[in-house]
C-alpha cells in the first residue's frame, strides 16, 4: 500500500529549543494512527508542520509520494490535510454552513452570496456522515461534540484525504465519544488516513491501528495498537514505569466536619445539594459533562450567585456571595481552567504566588516588599518542586503540571485549609499527574480538606476516600473510596436520572 | 538547515522580546534618530530655547498619557482625559478666579475634581459593567459639555491669582542653575512619572493594574474585589489628568472651556507608540515619557522645517501605525 504521509529527519528549531530532532511519522490510507507522548514532546509541532502552519527545518515530508513543502495551512488543505485543533475554531455567530465554507463561498453573479448553494452543499456533506443537522444552525448554539462534527464536516469539505485531530474527545461524553468514532470508522473506510493525538489510552484500544510514540521531540518509537498493552505505551512515553499505589483510605473517625453544604440550589444547574467533608478528607466529585460538579464548586466559591443553600465552615454558618468571601472563609478554588480563572499568565510566579495575598506583603501605604514575595515565593518552588528557572518566570511559559502547583502554592500562601480542585490534571502530562496526586494526598495528610472534581473516573478512584456522583445538578449518591467501589458503580449513579433518584449511601 | 550555533544567536534576542525591552529600546533609538535628522536638516532645532519648547509641549501631553498608561495597562481604555483635563481647569477657575480662594485650593480642587470623575468613570466600568470605551465616551462628552455650562462657554483668566502662571511657565531649575531654564511644567511631568512608575512597580495598587489586564478574571477568582481596585485606578488616573488640567491653566493664564476634545488621543498615540499593549498587562512609563517625546519632537521638527500643518498630522498619524506595526511584527517574531 502507498504512503499517504511519509515524513523522515523532520528537524524543528524554536528560539532556544530544539523542538523536533529526526523524527518521523507515515500514514496509510484508511488507518488511524495514534501519536502519543506528554504535553510537549512535540506532537502538535510535528502536526503543525504537516499542516502547512510552521516550516520544517530540515528532513523530508512526502504526499502521496511527493515531496511537499506547504507554506501555509491553505497550501496544505488543497494537498488533502485537514486538521481539526484542539481549541476550535469555529466563529459562533456565523450558521455551521457559512463556517464549513468560509473562505471559499459559493458566489452568483456581482460577488453576490449564493446562501441556498452554501446550504445545500453543506446538507450533503452531513448527509455523507450521516449527521442529522440543520445547515442554518448558529456554531454557538451547538454542544461542544456537535461543533467538533462540523470541523470534521469543515476538513471533509476540503475532499482531506488526511484528517488530524488533535485530542478530539478532551470535551466529549461518552455517548459523544462514541458518535465520533463512528465517524471515524466510517471515514476510514472511505480510505481517508486519521492521525489522533490524545491522552487518554482506552480510547487507543478501541480506535486506533498504530501507535507512535513521542517524547521531548524525538521518535520514540510505532507499534501496533492491538497488541501492545497500556503499560508499554506508557512507559515509551515516560521512559519510565509509572508506578501506581493503591489507595489507603484513611480512617478519619471523628475528624472535624470542615465544610458542610446544604440544600444548594441555582437556577435549574444545581439541584438541592448537601453534602458535608472531614478535615483531612478526600472528597471525590464524579459525573458526566455538565452533570452540574463545576456549578457546585463555583455556587460554593461564590463565582456564580447561588438561589438557596447553606454552607458551614468549621461548623460556623458562613455568608458568601464572592470569592473575596470564600477566600475569607478559607476556601480555595482551582479551576479546570487554569489559564482563563487560576493565572495571571503574563505576569511571573512571584506576582502569581502572592496574587490572592498581597497585603501580606504591602506596608500601610500600600507598598510591596519584592525582597518578602521572592523569598515566600522561592519556599513554596522548593516545597511544591514547581520546575521553573526563577520564580521571576513568566508563567505562561511553565508547563501545565507546574502551572497547576503554581495555583496551589497561591492558595497555600492565603491559608487556605478547604481547596476545591476541579478536574486537577486537566492538560497535564503522565508522569506530571502522579505528581499532582502525591501533593493532594500530602496536603489531606496534613489537614487541609480537599474536593476534587474530575471526569476521569480513574482519577478519581485514584484519589477520592469518598466519591459524590452528580447526574444533571443533582446529587445522586455518595459512595465509599477504596476497592469496594468499581467503575460501574459510579457509573450507574452518574447516570441516574431525576425520575428513578434514590440516594444510596448516606452523609 | 538550522545549526545550533543559530540557535545560538536567535537567543539574546529572544530574551530581549521576552523582557518588554526591545519595544522600548526601539522607541528610544527612533527619538534619538528624529533628534540628529532634525538638528542635520535644521541648525535651529538642536538650539537649547527650542529644545526647551519640546519639552514645554510634551508635559501636557506626557501627563495625560500616563494617566491614559494606568488605565490601558487594565486592559481598559479612558477616552475622557482630554476633556477631564479641561473640566479640572475649569475648576480651578471657578475656585481661584470666581470665588477668590488661595491658589493652593483651587490646585487641590482641580485635582480632587479629577479623581472624582475618574472614580465614576471607573464605576461605570467596574461596578456597572460598561464596556471602558463605551463609559469614558460618555464620559468625555459629559465633561465636554460641563466644562462648557459652568464657565458659561467663556475662558476663565487667573489675572487675579498672582503666581498661577509660574506653575507651568516658572524655572525652579532655570534658578538654580541658569543655563537650564527647563520650566516647571517639565519638572512636574517628571515627577507624575516617577510617582506613577513607583505606584506601577512597587505597590498593591500597581501589581493589581497588571493583574487585571492579564486575567481579571483569574484575580477576581483570588478573592481580590477587583472592583474596588478598578475604581482606584480609574480614580488615580482622573487626579492626574487633574494635574495636567493645572498645567494647561497655568500655561495659558486662562482656563479654556473649548479645549481638550482630541488631547485623548495624543494622549493614547504617545503611549501606544511606547509599547503599551492595548489589550492590557503590560506597559511602562518610560515608555510612555519615550513616546510622548516622540509626538513632539515630531511636532516641532516639522514646523521648524516648515512642514504644512495637515501634513504635520499625516506623518504623526503613519508614525503610530508604524510604531504599532514594529510591536506587532516583533510579537510575531518572538512567537
Amino acid at each position: 500500500m502507498s504512503k499517504l504521509v511519509d515524513m523522515t529527519g523532520i528537524e524543528k528549531y524554536f528560539p532556544g529549543v530544539h523542538a523536533l530532532k529526526a523524527v518521523q511519522f507515515d500514514l496509510v490510507p484508511g488507518e488511524v494512527h495514534a501519536l502519543m507522548g506528554e504535553n510537549g514532546a512535540g506532537k502538535s509541532t510535528l502536526m503543525k508542520i504537516l499542516s502547512g502552519i510552521y516550516q520544517r527545518d530540515g528532513g523530508t515530508l512526502k504526499i502521496e509520494g511527493q515531496e511537499v513543502s506547504p507554506t501555509t495551512p491553505r497550501e496544505a488543505q488543497n494537498l488533502g490535510i485537514g486538521i481539526i485543533h484542539q481549541e476550535l475554531s469555529l466563529m459562533n455567530d456565523l450558521t455551521v454552513a457559512q463556517n464549513i465554507f468560509i473562505g471559499r463561498e459559493p458566489r452568483k453573479r456581482f460577488g453576490r452570496l449564493d446562501e441556498a448553494a452554501l446550504n445545500a452543499q453543506t446538507a450533503e456533506i452531513f448527509t455523507s456522515m450521516n449527521l442529522n443537522l440543520d445547515p442554518k444552525t448558529l456554531a454557538g448554539s451547538l454542544t461542544i461534540a456537535k461543533q467538533q462534527m462540523v470541523e470534521i464536516a469543515k476538513a471533509l469539505s476540503h475532499r482531506s484525504k488526511v484528517l488530524v485531530m488533535d485530542e478530539p474527545t478532551a470535551a466529549l461524553n461518552d455517548a459523544e465519544i462514541a458518535e465520533l468514532f463512528v465517524i471515524i470508522r466510517r471515514l476510514k473506510s472511505e480510505g481517508v488516513g486519521i492521525v489522533y493525538i490524545s491522552h487518554k489510552m482506552d480510547e487507543l484500544k478501541q480506535i486506533a491501528d498504530r501507535v507512535t510514540v513521542m517524547r521531548d521531540g524525538e521518535y520514540v518509537g510505532t507499534v501496533n495498537a492491538a497488541d501492545s498493552p497500556v503499560s508499554k505505551i506508557i512507559a515509551m512515553m515516560v521512559g519510565r514505569e509509572v508506578k501506581e499505589e493503591p489507595l489507603q483510605v484513611p480512617d478519619l473517625g471523628a475528624a472535624e466536619v470542615a465544610l458542610q453544604v446544604s440544600g444548594l440550589t441555582r437556577n435549574k444547574e444545581i439541584h438541592d445539594v448537601s453534602f458535608s467533608v472531614q478535615k483531612g478528607e478526600i472528597l471525590g466529585f464524579a459525573g458526566l459533562m455538565g452533570a452540574g460538579r463545576t456549578e457546585v464548586a463555583r455556587a460554593i466559591f461564590g463565582a456564580d450567585p447561588k438561589d438557596s443553600g447553606n454552607i458551614r465552615v468549621h461548623g460556623k454558618t458562613v455568608s458568601i456571595r464572592s470569592p473575596k468571601d470564600a477566600v475569607k472563609a478559607g476556601i480555595g478554588y482551582l479551576s479546570e481552567d487554569r489559564k482563563h480563572f487560576g493565572l495571571a499568565t503574563g505576569m511571573n510566579v512571584r506576582d502569581n504566588i502572592a496574587l490572592a495575598s498581597m497585603d501580606l506583603f504591602a506596608s500601610k501605604g500600600g507598598v510591596l516588599s519584592d525582597g518578602e514575595m521572592a523569598s515566600t515565593a522561592q519556599q513554596y518552588i522548593q516545597q511544591l518542586g514547581i520546575r521553573t528557572p526563577s520564580d521571576r518566570q513568566e508563567v505562561r511559559l511553565l508547563s501545565g503540571g507546574n502551572q497547576q502547583k503554581v495555583v496551589i502554592a497561591k492558595w497555600l500562601l492565603r491559608d487556605c485549609d478547604i481547596l476545591i480542585f476541579d478536574e486537577p490534571t486537566r492538560g497535564i502530562d503522565v508522569g506530571a499527574k502522579s505528581e499532582i496526586y502525591k501533593l493532594l494526598e500530602d496536603l489531606a495528610e496534613q489537614g487541609k480538606t480537599i474536593i476534587v472534581i474530575s471526569s476521569e473516573l480513574p482519577e478519581i478512584m485514584r484519589l477520592s476516600h469518598r466519591i459524590a456522583v452528580m447526574c444533571e445538578g443533582r446529587l445522586t449518591g455518595i459512595l465509599p473510596g477504596g476497592k469496594d467501589t468499581t467503575q460501574e458503580d459510579i457509573m450507574h449513579l452518574a447516570t441516574q436520572r431525576a425520575a428513578a433518584m434514590q440516594v444510596t449511601g448516606t452523609v | 538547515m538550522t545549526t545550533a550555533t543559530d540557535i545560538e544567536k536567535k537567543k539574546p534576542l529572544a530574551g530581549l522580546a521576552d523582557s518588554g525591552a526591545y519595544q522600548k529600546l526601539l522607541a528610544f533609538a527612533s527619538l534619538i534618530a528624529l533628534l540628529i535628522g532634525f538638528s542635520v536638516v535644521s541648525p535651529n532645532f538642536m538650539q537649547t530655547s527650542n529644545m526647551i519648547a519640546i519639552l514645554q509641549a510634551t508635559s501636557v501631553n506626557g501627563v495625560l498619557a500616563v494617566a491614559a498608561t494606568l488605565v490601558i495597562i487594565t486592559g481598559g481604555i479612558d477616552l475622557s482625559v482630554g476633556t477631564l483635563m479641561t473640566f479640572c481647569a475649569v475648576i480651578a477657575g471657578v475656585v481661584l478666579t470666581y470665588l477668590g480662594m488661595p491658589l493652593l485650593l483651587g490646585v487641590t480642587a482641580a485635582i480632587a475634581a479629577g479623581a472624582l470623575c475618574g472614580l465614576c468613570s471607573g464605576t461605570f466600568v467596574a461596578k456597572m459593567k460598561i464596556p471602558p470605551f463605551i463609559a469614558t465616551l460618555g464620559m468625555m462628552l459629559i465633561l465636554k459639555g460641563l466644562s462648557l455650562v459652568i464657565s458659561g462657554t467663556r475662558p476663565i483668566y487667573f489675572n487675579d491669582t498672582p503666581g498661577f502662571d509660574q506653575i507651568s511657565r516658572g524655572s525652579l531649575i532655570g534658578e538654580v542653575f541658569p543655563a537650564l531654564p527647563i520650566p516647571n511644567g517639565v519638572l512636574i511631568l517628571f515627577l507624575v512619572a516617577m510617582a506613577a512608575s513607583y505606584i506601577l512597580g512597587r505597590t498593591v495598587l500597581g501589581r493589581y493594574t497588571f493583574a487585571l489586564g492579564s486575567n481579571e478574571e483569574a484575580v477576581r477568582l483570588s478573592g481580590v474585589n477587583t472592583d474596588i481596585w478598578k475604581m482606584r485606578i480609574y480614580a488615580l488616573a482622573g487626579g492626574i489628568c487633574g494635574i495636567g488640567g493645572i498645567l494647561i491653566a497655568s500655561r495659558l493664564n486662562s482656563a479654556q472651556p473649548a479645549l481638550g476634545l482630541g488631547y485623548e488621543l495624543e494622549a493614547i498615540a504617545a503611549v501606544v507608540i511606547g509599547g503599551t499593549s492595548l489589550s492590557g498587562g503590560r506597559g511602562t512609563i518610560l515608555g510612555t515619557l519615550i513616546g510622548a517625546l516622540i509626538m513632539a519632537v515630531l511636532t516641532n521638527g516639522l514646523r521648524v522645517l516648515s512642514v504644512a500643518q495637515e501634513w504635520q498630522t499625516v506623518v504623526t498619524g503613519a508614525i503610530i501605525i508604524l510604531a504599532v506595526y514594529a510591536d506587532m511584527a516583533r510579537r510575531k517574531k518572538a512567537g
